[in-house]
């Protein structure tokens, strides 16, 4: 890719795209972390609970390039934004399923494998690619994530194999999610209004390429378990959370998570 | 005393700092410890976090700190000690020492292959019996860096690292 040029343009794009990467990352963690106790089994809330962890992980990671950037303090960015302001994309900051994690959560289980394995792989790719990007500490940010990604995805593929042979009705609940997770996974797969000047920063590769790269791995996973790709391209419906759209789910998680560190900023200190 | 010597006297310090959820292994065994530099009365560290949500990562730091401060009182003229968290290069588990893969194997969990690479299969033997005959029960284990397993012939659920190679 071209060499990292500092410009003022520049510096914009890399900032916003960190903040797609990072918000990205967050709500994703947060949203997985709210199987912990009601996963299907023990052995899933072990292993849910470490990807949950490692996500956060990557998270504070991009935070912290930010916060090198100028941006701000780390938990700031996190917590204390504007709803508007977060850049994550719609699909992944929806619920897990009806309900409240404290009270009957009803939450679904094949929503939660389709979009943990088609955020994982597209996650994938993004990585892949930006270990050659012009911004070195982005780069070294990505070979490290890259590592771990890899536990993650296999996670994923064995859970959507497994539901995608089992019985009727878990083939059936699977198709259901795979349509519902179509229709906004468009949101996770663009990278904004400025994601062509990412691209020509060298930053990370064209939206373009990179969709395609999914559309192949996903065609390929579908392929071994005899299902057909669906014939529109993968949506929008609920909005582009690259340029601040939300549904009022975000604000549910945020001022979830942010309860603790709203009330009293000491308390998250060891 | 000069800086080389000075460095050489830390990184013995900082063997006595351990990873809080292994405590079998010390972080220079481990492979954590990437660089110490002696500038004048300042030392800068770099540690190498293992898996990036560790939650020990705080903790190691301190013990880091608390370490470097005692050895200070051997070692003439260090003033200051700066801790700092790199990415560069990767943590991988081939870094891990032959004396690390020992101290894990007492402690009941099996060290990562040496020289893993991505995608290959993975094959852990038992830490009690040394038998091949075991079968992995869950990728995911009680912290981020392992993973449990059980043996077939001596009938022991036990853990090993997770094998974490440059991709």
């Amino acid at each position: 890719m071209t060499e990292w040029k500092e410009t003022e343009e520049n510096k914009s794009v890399l900032v916003e795209l960190l903040y797609q990467l990072a918000d990205d990352n967050f709500i994703h963690a947060h949203r997985g972390s709210e199987w912990l106790g009601l996963a299907p089994h023990i052995e899933e809330d072990v292993a849910f609970s470490s990807i949950n962890q490692d996500t956060m992980g990557h998270a504070v990671m991009y935070y912290r390039l930010l916060e090198e950037l100028g941006e701000g303090k780390i938990d700031d960015l996190s917590h204390m934004r504007d709803f508007s302001e977060y850049r994550n994309a719609i699909i992944l900051e929806e619920k897990n399923g009806p309900g409240e994690y404290t009270e009957q959560p009803d939450y679904d289980w094949a929503f939660t494998v389709i979009r943990h394995l088609f955020y994982d792989t597209a996650k994938k790719i993004r990585l892949d690619s930006m270990k050659q990007s012009s911004y070195e500490p982005l780069a070294v940010t990505a070979r490290k994530i890259v590592t771990e990604q890899y536990y993650h995805l296999l996670h994923w593929q064995l859970w959507f194999k497994q539901l995608m042979q089992s019985t009727d009705e878990a083939r059936s609940r699977m198709e259901a999610a795979i349509e519902r997770v179509w229709r906004d996974f468009g949101g996770v797969l663009t990278l904004g209004p400025n994601g062509g000047k990412m691209a020509e920063a060298g930053l990370v590769e064209g939206e373009e390429l990179l969709r395609k790269r999914w559309l192949n791995r996903i065609e390929g996973l579908f392929a071994e378990v005899n299902m057909s790709m669906p014939e529109e391209a993968p949506g929008m419906a609920k909005g582009n959370g690259r340029k601040g759209e939300h549904t009022e789910d975000l604000p549910e998680a945020i001022n979830t998570l942010a309860e603790v560190y709203k009330s009293d900023k000491d308390a998250v200190s060891w | 005393m000069n800086e080389k010597h000075k460095e050489r006297k830390i990184r013995q310090a900082l063997e006595s700092v351990t990873d809080p959820e292994l405590p079998c292994i010390n972080i220079v065994d481990l492979g954590m410890l990437d660089i110490v530099e002696v500038r004048g009365g300042n030392v800068e560290i770099q540690l190498l976090p293992t898996f990036s949500g560790c939650p020990a990562l705080d903790l190691i730091k301190n013990d880091v700190v608390s370490a470097v401060r005692k050895a200070a009182a051997e070692v003439d003229g260090i003033e200051d000690v700066d801790v700092r968290f790199v990415y560069h290069p990767p943590w991988t588990t081939d870094r891990i020492s032959p004396q690390g893969r020992e101290n894990l194997k007492e402690y009941g969990v099996s060290p990562p292959p040496a020289d893993h690479k991505e995608g290959e299969p993975w094959k852990v033997d038992c830490p009690y019996c040394g038998s091949a005959y075991t079968t992995m029960e869950n990728i995911f284990g009680p912290t981020a860096c392992r993973s449990i397993l059980y043996c077939q012939s001596c009938k022991n659920p036990f853990e090993a690292m997770k094998p974490v190679a440059n991709m």
